[in-house]
């Protein structure tokens, strides 16, 4: 099945910045405007690949380097993931914590750049990026633990085939607390509301936006990219959780997939819409609060 | 069933943590008073169908005190004791968190070693009861107010009621009123003591009566 898993990722390459798109539109709708296309980060994809990129003379060649590497590690990432219902590109026994672990490394290099600049913004900004990843990556830790100890697998592909056959139902609060505890971390590491506001223009709250202030050109449109595949690939994390706890018919799936990946774009553009950000010192708090409930979905597992 | 079971006792468990980690004294009453319906629901539900007057009497009850009686007395108390609306707390909220978790931990690990002589219909009773106690024991010694001490003990006394409701069939009901009682009697005094407190000290800061002198 090596073939399907390779149509996969590449139509998830194409795709990933519709999702973005998507969220962008129900943003526009919920405040009553017609809103951008949903096509329209490819448009500033295009347009930012065609120019040339600026260099600060301060700036040494690892701020060149970061937004390939940030790209790359987000790309590699995606091949761990599997398509619903066929294993995955590359799948071995303890991807998981690899999967973790390269978004760890692009955030890694996304912070070294920003940091790099010398800038008081970029490394403030630099400073609350690791502050909240820091709460962020156990959440998702505590996640795959629990999906881990559901399923006695290792590997990212396995544990997605092999859910659907020994979910009970008693167990689904469980879910409920892991897909909650799941979607908070997803919205902080996408730096999406109420963690950051990536349409926010303020250099003193922008968080994610403000550490990539000085690229421009291809390293822009790369780290964009990044970012919608990134998001791409947490909603997708998600999406697998939930249908593969349900018993449906393996060629469904993708289809499926699709209309819950479209669900979540929705719920993550509903909860845009509707929350505001908040305050700096109280994201920690919220991300801890969903730290506990994916805890106690790991204990009542019992 | 059992799902419903699973979910009601798993709401109360997120209720105690939510109550840890809040910071405004209205939303914690209101919390309560949810908390309160949530454990009038369980003797219902838990009867599995055959409804024993013992069950109704007890839920009846329960809804009338835990989820009425006891936060009404609390809202009138903190207007007439005219405190502050902030939760003033002696750790900051991360650690209560982090505490609250562990004492969760404890309490599902010691649930295994509780040797119960009848069978419980879910495996979620005995740690969410203990669990329970445990986060009211915490909220009592972290908490430095009287009326926010008050909602601690609450906390705690849910717990009881959980593990008894576990046991229903066995325990005369006359203890579980007599619990009942107890509950509201105390915070009844707890209530009085708070209006003395605020007279002396014009604060519900109970760190004042270490320097009580004569």
């Amino acid at each position: 099945m090596r073939f399907s898993a390779l149509i996969f990722f590449l139509l998830s390459l194409l795709a990933a910045p519709l999702l973005t798109g998507w969220i962008v539109r129900v943003k526009a709708l919920f405040a009553g405007r017609r809103g951008a296309p949903v096509t329209q980060l490819y448009r500033d994809l295009f347009r930012l690949l065609r120019k040339g990129a600026v260099y600060s003379r301060s700036t040494s060649p690892l701020f060149w380097l970061a937004p390939m590497i940030t790209l790359a590690a987000t790309v590699a990432a995606l091949a761990l993931l599997p398509l619903p219902g066929y294993a995955a590109l590359i799948a071995f026994p303890g991807d998981l914590i690899l999967f973790a672990y390269l978004f760890a490394l692009g955030r890694f290099f996304t912070i070294l750049a920003a940091l790099d600049t010398a800038s008081a913004f970029e490394g403030m900004g630099a400073s609350r990026e690791a502050w909240y990843a820091i709460f962020a990556e156990l959440i998702l830790f505590l996640g795959l633990a629990t999906l881990v100890r559901f399923t006695n697998s290792l590997s990212l592909s396995q544990i997605f085939e092999s859910r659907a056959v020994t979910i009970e139902y008693a167990d689904s609060p469980a879910l409920a607390l892991l897909l909650v505890s799941l979607f908070v971390a997803m919205l902080a590491e996408n730096s999406r509301i109420p963690v950051d506001d990536p349409a926010t223009h303020l250099e003193l709250t922008m968080i994610h936006e403000v550490m990539v202030l000085d690229h421009s050109g291809p390293d822009f449109a790369f780290i964009l990219y990044g970012a919608a595949l990134k998001l791409w690939i947490w909603a997708m994390f998600l999406t697998l959780v939930i249908i593969s706890s349900f018993p449906s018919p393996n060629s469904l799936r993708p289809l499926i997939a699709a209309g819950v990946l479209f669900i979540i774009a929705t719920a993550i553009g509903i909860v845009e819409s509707v929350m505001a950000r908040l305050r700096l010192e109280r994201v920690p708090q919220m991300l801890m609060g969903a730290g506990a409930l994916g805890l106690l979905s790991y204990i009542i597992l019992g | 069933m059992q799902t419903v079971i699973d979910i009601i006792l798993l709401l109360v468990l997120l209720s105690d943590l939510y109550l840890l980690s809040l910071t405004r004294l209205g939303a914690a009453i209101r919390v309560m008073a949810f908390q309160g319906v949530l454990l009038a629901l369980l003797p219902f539900i838990s009867a599995g169908g055959i409804l024993s007057l013992h069950g109704v009497i007890i839920g009846f009850s329960s809804l009338a005190i835990k989820a009425i009686l006891i936060p009404r007395f609390l809202s009138h108390a903190a207007r007439e004791v005219r405190t502050g609306l902030e939760i003033d707390s002696y750790i900051p909220y991360g650690a209560a968190l982090v505490a609250g978790m562990g004492v969760v931990l404890v309490s599902f690990w010691v649930a295994r070693k509780f040797a119960l002589p009848v069978t419980v219909s879910s495996r979620l009773w005995i740690p969410v009861s203990l669990a329970a106690v445990m986060i009211g024991l915490l909220m009592l010694i972290i908490r430095k107010k009287a009326i926010t001490q008050v909602i601690g003990y609450l906390v705690l006394e849910n717990g009881i009621y959980i593990l008894g409701l576990s046991l229903a069939a066995q325990m005369p009901f006359l203890v579980e009123l007599g619990v009942l009682l107890d509950v509201f009697a105390g915070v009844f005094i707890m209530g009085i003591t708070m209006n003395h407190i605020k007279n002396y000290f014009d604060d519900l800061d109970v760190d004042n009566l270490t320097i009580l002198k004569d």
